[in-house]
C-alpha cells in the first residue's frame, strides 16, 4: 500500500486549481452580465487573470502527471466505475486547458490583449478579428458549461465514494500527516 | 554631366520644396487613440474629422492647421463602450460636439520633423498643446504623423466613477495621420 496517495505536489496543484475555478466560473457569470462601468473593467481583468494562472497551473499539473502513474484505485471497483474515472479526468485536464486557452483567445480576436496582473502583456494568439471574437466567445462558454458539468460529475462521484461507498477515496487527494488507510 | 546632374536635381528638390500642401486627402488620413485599460492598451478611432491645413515645408512659419473631430464619431471597440464615451461623463457630444486644435505656430526640426504649437480645445477647455510630427512625402502628396498625448483628468474626459486613473489611465495618445495634396495652381 505503499503509493496510495497522490503526491503533495499533485495535491497542492489539485487544490489551487479547483479553488480558482471555483472562483473564476462565477466571477464569469457575473462579469458578464454587467453594464460598462469601471468595476467590470476591472473583474474582466481579474477575471482573465485568475484565468492565465489556472492554466499556467494546469500545464504544470499535466507535467507532473505525465511524469508520475496515479495511485491505484481500489481493486474492486467496478470497471465501469473506472473507466468512468478515467474518462472524466481526461476530460476534465482537457478543459482546464481549453476553458482558459479559448478565453485568451476570444481576448486577441476582440482586440484586447491580455495583460497579466496589469504589467505583463501576453502575446495575442490570434489577430483581431470581431466575428471570430463571437464565436469564441460562444466556444468559451459552450465549454464552460461542459467544465460545469464534468465538475459536476467529479465532485457528485467524489462524494459517493466518500459517504455511501465509505471506500475512503477522497483522502487520496488530500495532504495527510501520518494516517494510512 | 555631373553639374547637369547638379542642377536637375536642384531644380526638382526647389519644386517640390516649392510645394504648399492643403488638400486634404480622407482616404489617406485617420484619427486613432490608444487608451489603457488595467494596463491593456485598447485602440480607438473617430470617423469624422475636417483639417484645413497650409503645409509649406519651405516656409513652416507661414503654416498653419486647424483640425476639427466630431466627437459623436467615436469608435472605442464596441457600442456599449462607444455610447458612455459620449455620455455627458466623458466627451458630453451633445453640449460639445467637436475637438478642435488649432496651431499658432511651426517651425522645423530638422529633417522631417516638425513642431506646431497651439490650443487643444475639449468640452469647452482649452490649453496650449507642443506637438511634434513628421512629414513625409508620399508621390506628390504629403503626410502628416504625429501624436498627442491628452490628459483625460485636464479636460474632464471620464469623471466620477471613471476618474480613476488605475482603471483608465489619465493619459490617452491621440495619433493623427494626414495625406495632403499640393494645392491646386
Ligand atoms: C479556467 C479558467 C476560466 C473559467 C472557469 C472561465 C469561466 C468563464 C465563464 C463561466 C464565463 C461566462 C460565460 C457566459 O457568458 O455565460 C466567462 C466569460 C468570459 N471569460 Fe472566462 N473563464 C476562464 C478563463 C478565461 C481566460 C484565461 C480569459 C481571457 C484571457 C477569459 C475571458 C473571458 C471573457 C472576456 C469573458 C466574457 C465574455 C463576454 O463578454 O460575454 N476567461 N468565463
Amino acid at each position: 500500500m505503499k503509493d496510495w496517495r497522490y503526491t503533495p505536489t499533485a495535491v497542492v496543484l489539485h487544490n489551487l486549481i479547483a479553488g480558482l475555478i471555483v472562483a473564476t466560473f462565477p466571477l464569469g457569470l457575473y462579469m458578464s452580465d454587467m453594464a460598462l462601468s469601471p468595476r467590470k473593467l476591472q473583474l474582466y481583468s481579474y477575471h482573465k487573470w485568475t484565468g492565465i494562472v489556472i492554466l499556467l497551473l494546469a500545464i504544470l499539473r499535466l507535467l507532473w502527471r505525465a511524469a508520475h502513474r496515479p495511485p491505484a484505485l481500489p481493486a474492486d471497483m467496478p470497471h465501469l466505475q473506472v473507466s468512468g474515472a478515467h474518462a472524466t479526468h481526461f476530460a476534465l485536464y482537457g478543459l482546464m486547458l481549453a476553458v482558459p486557452l479559448s478565453g485568451w483567445l476570444m481576448s486577441s480576436a476582440l482586440g484586447f490583449q491580455v495583460v497579466l496582473f496589469g504589467v505583463l502583456p501576453l502575446p495575442d494568439l490570434i489577430a483581431a478579428n470581431k466575428a471570430t471574437g463571437h464565436s469564441l466567445r460562444s466556444l468559451h462558454e459552450w465549454l464552460n458549461y461542459s467544465l460545469l458539468v464534468l465538475v459536476m460529475l467529479h465532485v457528485g462521484a467524489a462524494l459517493y465514494h466518500q459517504f455511501i461507498l465509505r471506500d475512503g477515496i477522497l483522502r487520496r487527494m488530500a495532504l495527510g500527516w501520518g494516517e494510512r488507510k | 554631366m555631373r553639374v547637369l546632374l547638379a542642377m536637375l536635381m536642384t531644380v526638382s528638390t526647389a519644386n517640390t520644396m516649392a510645394a504648399v500642401f492643403t488638400v486634404p486627402l480622407n482616404d489617406k488620413s485617420s484619427i486613432t487613440f490608444i487608451s489603457r485599460q488595467m494596463g491593456v492598451p485598447v485602440n480607438g478611432h473617430f470617423t469624422k474629422f475636417t483639417s484645413r491645413i497650409v503645409f509649406d515645408p519651405a516656409r513652416p512659419d507661414v503654416s498653419r492647421a486647424e483640425i476639427d473631430v466630431a466627437l459623436a464619431s467615436v469608435n472605442a471597440g464596441s457600442g456599449e463602450a462607444d455610447d458612455t464615451v459620449k455620455s455627458p461623463l466623458w466627451f458630453d457630444v451633445k453640449a460639445y460636439p467637436t475637438a478642435t486644435f488649432v496651431s499658432d505656430g511651426l517651425k522645423a526640426l530638422g529633417g522631417n520633423r516638425y513642431q506646431a504649437t497651439g490650443k487643444l480645445v475639449i468640452k469647452g477647455r482649452s490649453f496650449p498643446v507642443v506637438v511634434p510630427f513628421t512629414a513625409v512625402p508620399a508621390g506628390t502628396s504629403m503626410v502628416l504623423d504625429g501624436v498627442i498625448p491628452v490628459s483625460r483628468k485636464q479636460y474632464a474626459i471620464g469623471g466620477g466613477v471613471w476618474a480613476d486613473p488605475s482603471v483608465v489611465a489619465d493619459l490617452v495618445q491621440v495619433h493623427f495621420h494626414i495625406g495632403l495634396a499640393p494645392a491646386h495652381k
